[in-house]
């Protein structure tokens, strides 16, 4: 096995692969991130079968936690199948805050942030306003403190998919950028290496201040969700607010009650940004 | 024969942790660690029933204070109907001992 280990904000992966070449990558793409002694996760990339280890070879994600039917992916999607691997572990194991499936920016100490299904576009638009004097946080899962509420940063690599590609290489031209992934699951896949504050700060936590449910492909628009709205699709949004039980109870609240929250419709990233600065001028 | 009269008695109000947000409150129960997302009348009703066990047509007399119930019989079959979901979701209990 050939292993390489990151520390993703507060979580250390230790990453484990049949061949050498995904741990390559891996290692180029978070050349800048810290190295953990004790990992608080294993992922294993392996062959689901003898065969496969050489002949039209695949990956089968395994580690600490595992989804029993998860299919393998072709061997030139290793890179996703990590990125997989780490998001299972997190959304399974993952106890010490309560997660959202969300991203995150961060401006003067106080933290945007935004969640949507798979297409909503959250990921990109953290991405965009992570080259627009944002700090980028991470465009995957935030970590809310249970005590205080703090969101700390979990800023791994970016998954850009489909059209965002483009749009970042275009938006982002001195980031580094992973191999182009095809006819993934998810479609067309990248990785960028996030913008180096993201990384180098990526202990320090920030307030949340502003929630948003973005939603790409409409006119213009903004609407304001209420608390129990809010409340009712964050639950959704979090793999483990169930098994923080009253701990999660109570960072949830304290979450929707505190934090203003709007739905916001738009067509170009450019119009999300407009939105994101006027709401954030307004609101926080 | 006379079907014996239903008391209901709440969960104990330290088992929940009630949480008003808007037109929802949320009721998280510890002891099962369920999160209920409820509307009115039901944490008035919570609220009312207070510690002892009680029947509906004991309810609604002190419900009818703060809402206007209808006639006792179209009250009496509504808050029926919510202390029995109420007590499916475990947040009330069914006796059918004098308290």
């Amino acid at each position: 096995m050939h292993e390489f280990r990151v520390q993703v904000g507060p979580a250390a992966f230790r990453i484990g692969s049949r061949w050498r070449q995904p741990v390559e990558q891996l290692a180029a793409l978070y050349a800048d991130y810290p190295k953990p002694e004790i990992p608080d996760f294993t992922v294993r990339l392996d062959a689901p079968s003898l065969l496969r280890r050489f002949l039209r070879k695949s990956v089968a994600i395994n580690g600490d936690f595992m989804l029993p039917d998860a299919v393998p992916l072709p061997f030139g999607q290793a890179l996703l199948a990590a990125e997989m691997g780490m998001n299972l572990q997190m959304a399974l194991g993952w106890r010490r805050h309560l997660l959202l499936h969300a991203s995150a920016v961060e401006r003067e100490g106080r933290a945007l942030i935004m969640t949507g299904a798979s297409g909503s576009g959250k990921s990109t638009l953290s991405a965009l306003l992570g080259q627009r004097g944002w700090r980028f946080m991470g465009d995957e899962f935030v970590l809310l403190d249970l005590d205080s509420g703090a969101a700390t940063p979990f800023p791994r690599m970016i998954s850009l998919k489909n059209e965002a590609i483009a749009a970042m290489q275009v938006a982002a031209p001195a980031a580094r950028f992973g191999p182009l992934m095809t006819a993934t699951p998810k479609g067309d896949i990248m990785h960028m290496v996030p913008p180096v504050a993201a990384i180098t700060r990526m202990a320090e936590s920030a307030q949340p201040a502003l929630l948003l449910f973005p939603s790409f492909g409409h006119l213009p628009a903004v609407r304001e969700v209420a608390p129990g709205e809010n409340f009712m699709r964050m639950t959704q949004a979090s793999t483990n607010y169930v098994a923080l039980g009253e701990a999660g109870f109570r960072a949830m609240t304290r979450f929707v009650k505190s934090v203003p929250a709007r739905a916001i419709d738009y067509q170009t990233g450019d119009e999300a940004i407009a939105l994101v600065e006027r709401l954030w001028e307004r609101l926080v | 024969m006379v079907a014996p009269t239903k008391y209901y008695i709440a969960e104990p109000a330290d088992q929940l942790w009630v949480e008003p947000l808007d037109a929802i409150t949320l009721i998280y129960q510890r002891r099962s660690g369920i999160t209920h997302m409820v509307v009115e009348p039901v944490p008035e009703i919570l609220t009312a029933m207070g510690v002892d066990a009680v029947t509906a047509a004991a309810l609604v007399a002190k419900l009818s204070d703060q809402f206007d119930l209808g006639t006792d019989e179209d009250a009496e079959a509504v808050v029926t109907a919510r202390l029995e979901e109420l007590a499916e979701l475990g947040l009330v209990h069914r006796t059918q001992c004098d308290a």
